[in-house]
């Protein structure tokens, strides 16, 4: 990070939520502060229901806050009604699942391509970028292949793929690694660790994998819906 | 922006059996939808090609039909020396005073007595009625005791073959011909000489007067004289629009038993698609709930859906009307009320039915697609995500 002055990417100010199960409230996440400069890789730590899946969702635009604030890039994203919002995460967030989440109708090509439907762009323009998209996570030999015809670990790369191909300011992965072996999760920590030291990408991971984490630059930890611990990983 | 077509269609493609399932049911209703407009269609068909554009026919007022109608030789003369009606050579006016009565012949297949309309027609019959060509045998000659068999009637009576005899108005009558009107009720007919079959039936009057009009303009003003002139009873048509009067009783008959049964097979087909579209949206979830996180909005899945299911209408769409097209190879053979004779008609397909079908294909997966695609675009992101 150069520049002191520089603002953070994504200011969460004061966030509060809470769920309603069965008649009881049920509170999620407790006046949450927490600033994520550009260009970082954060990791979120803690055990189940600690709030952490929850925070995720706040700042990628797919939930919203009871109180508080999130401005990504200066925009209020809590103020914005839902149609804009939608566009908005078109524009500025790639979102990596735990199950990847692909449409298993469309081919990989078609999967990656599916975001940039969203975006003013020709056909042609579309396709190369998808195809030099998946080149990048190195999937130029499975364009046409369907999620089904894919492992664990290629199905990953391709939602890696279809995150980054409309270069969105974030990207959020929610335990992208959970459902892989081992040698599967290290490839795809290194492609993450690659967008982000390559491409500059801020990424913003959810895990409760600690050998996950470790590849962020700093991990925070969150237990019943509090910031509990951050610590700075030396890279 | 909407989610790509492609998405939708892959997606029936994904699901082959439900989707023929679903589909085959919405077929069945555009079958039976198309088949009774296509029945109706090739009913008028058959009785407007009966009717020559430039031919007037004229009954007594309110007989409605031939058969209950009565013009008498002197009624006749007047309306023969009428200077609208076309001369043809040595200045003779194109004129046909026809007698029909109606006779019982055993149908082929059944064996059963059917009213059979037997034509006597005078000497400008022929040239008033062009589409009329012998199929085989020769043409009946005048004053003799002979007939010609429309083309229906050689197929799906006994006993009318050429050299055959009939026996009717106490007399026999020799088979000489075979004509094909060209699908029109004239094909249903038995045809003979008209003072022949007269005297035969002891009727001392005709059952209607056809004419040629030499300018079919002049129409209106023929037809307020004749119906004001004190010494005629009757009632002036044109030739076509008569025919069409023919069918009307059978025809409303046809279309509102038709589309009323089709309307109610349509809620059940309407319903399958229902539950299909529930369904999908059900395994879907989590994939809507990723098409929103990636920025689709709500009315993207809304349509997405929709267009689901109504995809889903046109391949039952597709396939109903094939199927119906086919049923133009049968030929239906069936009492008009309204004469009371056997008329043969077929199932006929026109640009308007294929029209017609589509849209009721298009309002069934409208009506089936629509809830479950409001309640795909009313899922919450992050509920529809944890359903993976």
């Amino acid at each position: 990070m150069s520049g002191v002055a520089a603002p953070p990417l994504v200011r969460v100010a004061g966030v509060s939520k809470s769920y309603r199960r069965g008649g009881q409230v049920v509170p999620v996440l407790a006046d949450i502060t927490l600033d994520i400069p550009g260009g970082a890789f954060l990791g979120l730590m803690g055990p189940s229901g600690s709030g952490k899946s929850t925070l995720l969702n706040l700042i990628a635009g797919i939930d919203k806050p009871d109180a508080g604030s999130i401005a990504v890039a200066g925009v209020d994203i809590t103020r914005l009604p839902e149609a804009e919002l939608a566009d908005w995460r078109a524009a500025n967030v790639g979102f990596i699942f735990q199950f990847y989440n692909l449409m298993p109708v469309l081919s990989a090509l078609e999967n990656v391509e599916l975001p940039l439907t969203l975006a003013r762009m020709d056909r042609r323009e579309r396709r190369e970028r998808a195809q030099a998209t998946l080149e990048l996570v190195g999937l130029g030999d499975r364009m046409e292949h369907f999620p089904s015809e894919l492992s664990g670990g290629q199905q990953q790369r391709v939602a890696i793929a279809r995150a980054i191909v409309t270069d969105p300011r974030i990207l959020v992965a929610d335990e992208p690694t959970g459902d892989l072996d081992r040698h599967s999760a290290e490839e795809i920590l290194a492609l993450m660790d690659r967008l982000n030291v390559d491409l500059g990408k801020t990424i913003v991971m959810v895990t409760h994998d600690r050998r996950a984490a470790e590849r962020a630059h700093s991990i925070m930890h969150l237990e019943k819906g509090e910031l509990f611990a951050h610590e700075e990983l030396p890279r | 922006m909407p989610v790509p077509l492609a998405y939708s269609l892959r997606n029936l493609r994904a699901r082959k059996l439900t989707t023929a399932l679903t589909a085959g049911g919405m077929a069945l209703v555009v079958f039976v939808f198309a088949a009774v407009l296509m029945l109706d269609a090739g009913l008028k068909s058959a009785l407007v090609k009966t009717g020559q554009p430039d031919n007037i026919l004229v009954t007594r007022r309110s007989a409605g039909t031939e058969i209950q109608s009565a013009v008498d030789r002197q009624q006749a003369a007047v309306i023969e020396s009428q200077p609208e009606v076309a001369l043809g050579p040595g200045g003779v006016p194109i004129v046909s005073k026809e007698v029909v009565v109606l006779i019982a012949l055993p149908k082929r297949d059944s064996g059963v007595p059917t009213n059979v309309t037997i034509r006597g027609v005078g000497p400008g019959g022929l040239a008033l009625r062009p589409q009329l060509a012998m199929a085989q045998g020769r043409m009946y000659r005048p004053g003799a005791s002979e007939v010609v068999v429309g083309r229906t009637i050689a197929e799906r009576f006994d006993g009318v073959g050429v050299g055959e005899r009939l026996r009717f108005g106490g007399r026999e009558w020799t088979i000489v011909g075979t004509f094909d009107a060209g699908g029109s009720a004239f094909d249903s007919e038995v045809w003979g000489d008209g003072e022949q079959l007269m005297q035969a039936f002891r009727r001392p009057v005709f059952s209607s007067v056809v004419a040629k009009l030499a300018d079919p303009g002049s129409f209106e003003a023929l037809k307020a004289r004749l119906e004001s002139d004190p010494r005629l009873t009757v009632e002036v048509k044109r030739e076509r629009a008569f025919y069409e009067d023919q069918s009307a009783a059978l025809s409303n008959f046809i279309s509102i038993l038709g589309v009323t049964l089709s309307v109610i097979f349509s809620i059940g087909a309407t319903i399958g698609a229902m539950i299909t579209m529930y369904a999908a949206v059900a395994n879907r979830t989590a994939e809507i709930g990723t098409l929103r996180a990636l920025g689709f909005r709500r009315a993207g899945i809304l349509g997405a859906f929709l267009a689901e299911a109504v995809l889903l209408a046109l391949v039952g769409w597709a396939a109903g009307l094939a199927a119906a097209s086919l049923m133009q190879l049968v030929q239906i053979s069936t009492l008009n009320w309204q004469t009371f004779a056997e008329l043969a008609f077929r199932f006929t397909m026109t640009p308007k039915i294929v029209a017609e079908s589509l849209l009721f294909a298009l309002a069934m997966g409208v009506a089936g697609g629509f809830l479950p695609a409001v309640r795909a675009a009313r899922l919450g992101i992050v509920d529809a995500l944890r359903a993976a």
